[in-house]
């Protein structure tokens, strides 16, 4: 389906204007029933199960389904990202259970520094450096034709 | 209907759009902009964090020229496309892109590295990553550079609004509130349009619950094309589509199974079709010179699978990652190193998927599929317009000053590297047309040399310009409209009384109107069976495009009566009007390129062959003027600012 949210596991993101869900959907789908507190996916066609909502949950609510129109059942995918790995577990139809755990980031959240610690560098406006170049290009000088 | 209130922002240069490019336009245009004082400000439909192509992820960072040249790149990429390139953008984006990777590899993305610290590279170009929070740490990076104030998010710009004074200069933009009642009028001397390339124009393979498991985004609605063409701005290769050849069903990468692995590809009953191709009398010797040269360009690679799959009945293709395994495998000195290899391959193939395709992964698990057991099946995927990959649809836009012969210079150069032949109107990533093969990493860097030119545009023009208020009024008017005529017409028919555990009920019958879901099929309908889809295996010609022509006026029509049941279903309308504009232009330029110059993207039965002296040494271009609802078909010049002696492969 798409990503689908178990009922008994959601609670709304109490308190907050929206869920988590709602916040990360790049396709706007995941919608918050006010009147009841659960969220669900309004349009599952629409899904592309890049499972962010998966991933954001914090009550692990929402779980992916594949695609009924060609997966079979009975399969899981389930990610658990933390934050500097990803821990992921794949449980096949016929019972195999394979566990991959890769690497998400190298940096402590909030810490991308948009020059890249390389400075900002000697461009101008009227050149054709851009910002921390040369020196994020790690070379001594920008390319240019005739070189 | 609940009432609309207007938002007011003015600002000096707005970003619209911010996956990869805009990210990239954010991170450059926050230094310069603030060195400037010039305003800055984004806005995006969805939330940055997540938003665009790379929102799920990425396995691979697809352009890192390390000690290639540009001109190396530009061998590559002009070959690929069957010599539609334009060469000052490819080689302008193929000088800074190391920059662009470094700083990205500083927010925070795991590249691999081996042993001595060096990239793992999983071909020439092509870097491999741990890519799953990709999109996550470029966009912090662009957030913090442009300040949190000035992010807005979850706003779907409709339209760019003219400078009344000069009809060829943008002065704003309008759009609303995906989750709000709320109008966005903005207002600015400059814009970066960045807004993706386009899905679902055409029918996706699967069309049930698995709609939405396109190669592509299914957010991506094609309003990069939209908003240029809209505005006047000057388009090229429209009919250029891309079309990958992916793991059946689920889309998943081939990338790390062809490049890294070395896995092969055969017919059904295994014949070779890439080397038979290749050899003396081979089909790929029909096509020169792009047929004879390695890499083999994408779109060939594609052709021989549709001759297999569709003229022979071969199919389908399996690609037989059991034999590759077993290859690498072989090598192990023994029993323990063996296994060891194996597992090491394993978790690397099944994170290509994880962090790009889950679905592939889940896919695979719910069939049992394990790839040192047997192949899988490849297959093509529906036609995309992607400006980033081996496509070439999007924008006309000024090149580099210093990337340019005397020739070159009146043609491809008007003052604003990335400028659109709209004053002020400037493109990047999906949105550039003919600046192929920039990918992720391109594309980011694509919407930094925006950045940069679009702060000087804004320091050199420093009047506000002003745009027509009347017209405001009018596109207030229009946006709403699916909502209002919802209303007025949602009586006439009756609906069951069911209680649903949804507030809506899934599709209506009304003969008043049509929803956002019926358009999109409608559409789809059209481009798959008439303008060379799967479902026509990719065939076209003049008669099958003019009728879609005549469909596509009928569909444009009855797009004035869509209807809309929230705001959600509104975003839905007008993703679906920006769609059909570029199924328009796009049917209009396979129309008047006589010729097929990519088979395997699509093919003019009309006119099957390449023609090389008629269509090899120039650019489709088209101009749309909105008020008269008329497009003018045009041809600029290929000028190569190189000679390309030998051509550098993948």
């Amino acid at each position: 389906m798409p990503s689908f949210v178990i009922d008994e596991k959601c609670d709304g993101c109490k308190g907050g204007d929206k869920t988590a869900c709602m916040y990360i959907c790049p396709n706007d789908l995941m919608v918050l029933d006010v009147d009841r507190m659960k969220a669900y996916n309004s349009e599952p066609d629409m899904c592309w199960e890049c499972f962010n909502c998966v991933k954001i949950c914090p009550t692990q609510a929402v779980e992916v389904r594949g695609y009924a129109d060609f997966t079979p059942l009975g399969a899981s995918v389930m990610p658990m990202r933390g934050s500097e790995d990803i821990m992921w577990t794949v449980k096949f139809r016929g019972g195999t259970i394979k566990r991959f755990k890769f690497p998400i980031r190298t940096t402590p959240e909030g810490e991308a520094k948009p020059d890249g610690g390389f400075g900002v560098g000697p461009g101008t406006l009227n050149d054709q450096l851009l910002f921390t170049e040369p020196a994020s290009l790690k070379a001594d000088k920008l390319w240019t034709l005739g070189d | 209907m609940q009432e609309f209130k207007t938002v007011e922002v003015e600002t000096d240069l707005l970003i619209i759009g911010a996956g990869m490019a805009g990210a990239g336009a954010c991170v450059e245009g926050g230094h310069w902009a603030k060195e400037n004082n010039v305003k800055l400000t984004v806005v995006d439909k969805a939330a940055m964090e997540r938003s665009g192509a790379v929102g799920m992820g990425l396995s691979a960072i697809n352009q890192y020229q390390g000690e290639n040249t540009p001109v190396d790149y530009l061998s590559y990429v002009r070959q690929d496309l069957m010599g539609l390139c334009r060469d000052d953008l490819v080689m302008d984006i193929s000088r800074h892109v190391n920059g662009s990777v470094h700083m990205i590899e500083r927010f925070g993305l795991p590249i691999w590295l081996d042993a001595d610290g060096n990239y793992v590279h999983e071909g020439r170009w092509q870097l491999m990553i741990n890519g799953e929070s990709y999109k996550a740490i470029v966009a912090e990076a662009g957030k913090t550079a442009v300040g949190m104030d000035n992010v807005i998010e979850r706003v779907f710009v409709l339209r760019l609004l003219l400078d009344k004074n000069d009809k060829n200069k943008v002065a704003g933009a309008i759009g609303f509130s995906v989750r709000d009642p709320e109008i966005y009028v903005f207002k600015f001397k400059a814009c970066i349009v960045s807004s993706g390339g386009a899905v679902h124009v055409f029918r996706p393979r699967s069309t049930g619950e698995g709609l939405g498991r396109a190669w592509y985004p299914p957010w991506n609605a094609g309003s990069s094309s939209y908003l240029t063409t809209t505005a006047g701005a000057e388009m090229t290769s429209q009919e250029v589509v891309f079309i990958p050849a992916r793991f059946k069903d689920g889309y998943g990468p081939v990338g790390a199974w062809f490049l890294l692995f070395k896995a092969s590809a055969t017919s059904a009953t295994g014949f070779n079709y890439m080397a038979e191709g290749l050899a003396e009398g081979g089909e790929l010797h029909n096509w020169p010179p792009y047929g004879e040269v390695k890499p083999i360009p994408t779109c060939l690679r594609n052709h021989l699978m549709m001759i297999e799959c569709y003229r022979k009945g071969d199919g389908p293709i399996f690609i037989h990652t059991d034999k590759a395994i077993a290859k690498i495998a072989e090598q192990a000195p023994d029993e323990k190193a063996y296994k060891k290899e194996l597992k090491k391959l394993e978790a690397e193939a099944w994170e290509d998927f994880l962090d790009m395709t889950i679905s592939q992964a889940i896919l695979w698990a719910a069939k049992d599929v394990f790839p040192e057991e047997g192949p899988s099946e490849i297959m093509p995927s529906e036609p995309y317009f992607i400006g980033s990959h081996s496509g070439a649809s999007g924008a006309w836009v000024s090149g580099p000053e210093d990337i340019q012969i005397d020739e070159s210079k009146n043609e491809y150069f008007w003052g604003y590297n990335r400028m659109t032949t709209v004053k002020g109107l400037f493109a990047a990533g999906d949105g550039v047309g003919v600046s192929s093969h920039k990918f992720s990493s391109g594309s980011f860097t694509e919407g930094r040399i925006a950045a940069k030119a679009a702060v000087k545009f804004c320091v050199e023009n420093p009047e506000m310009p002003e745009f027509d208020r009347a017209e405001v009024d009018k596109f207030k008017e229009l946006i709403v409209r699916p909502l209002k005529h919802y209303e007025a017409h949602k009586n006439y028919t009756t609906l069951g009384t069911t209680t649903k555990k949804y507030d809506l009920p899934v599709e209506e019958v009304n003969p008043n109107y049509i929803t956002p879901k019926m358009a999109i099929f409608r559409l789809n309908k059209i481009m798959d069976e008439y303008v060379a889809g799967w479902g026509a295996q990719y065939n076209c010609s003049a008669i099958t495009l003019n009728i879609a022509l005549d469909l596509l006026k009928l569909l444009k029509e009855d797009l004035s009566k869509l209807a809309a049941r929230n705001l959600h279903e509104l975003m839905r309308c007008w993703e679906n009007v920006h769609r059909t504009q570029i199924a328009e232009a796009h049917t209009r330029h396979k129309l008047f390129r006589e010729e097929t110059r990519w088979p395997g993207y699509y093919y003019r039965s009309d006119f099957s062959k390449m023609d090389e002296d008629k269509w090899g040494k120039v650019f489709v271009n088209s101009v749309y003027d909105a008020e008269k609802d008329e497009f003018t078909m045009l041809t600029r010049p290929i000028i190569h600012l190189v000679d390309i002696k030998e051509v550098v492969g993948m």
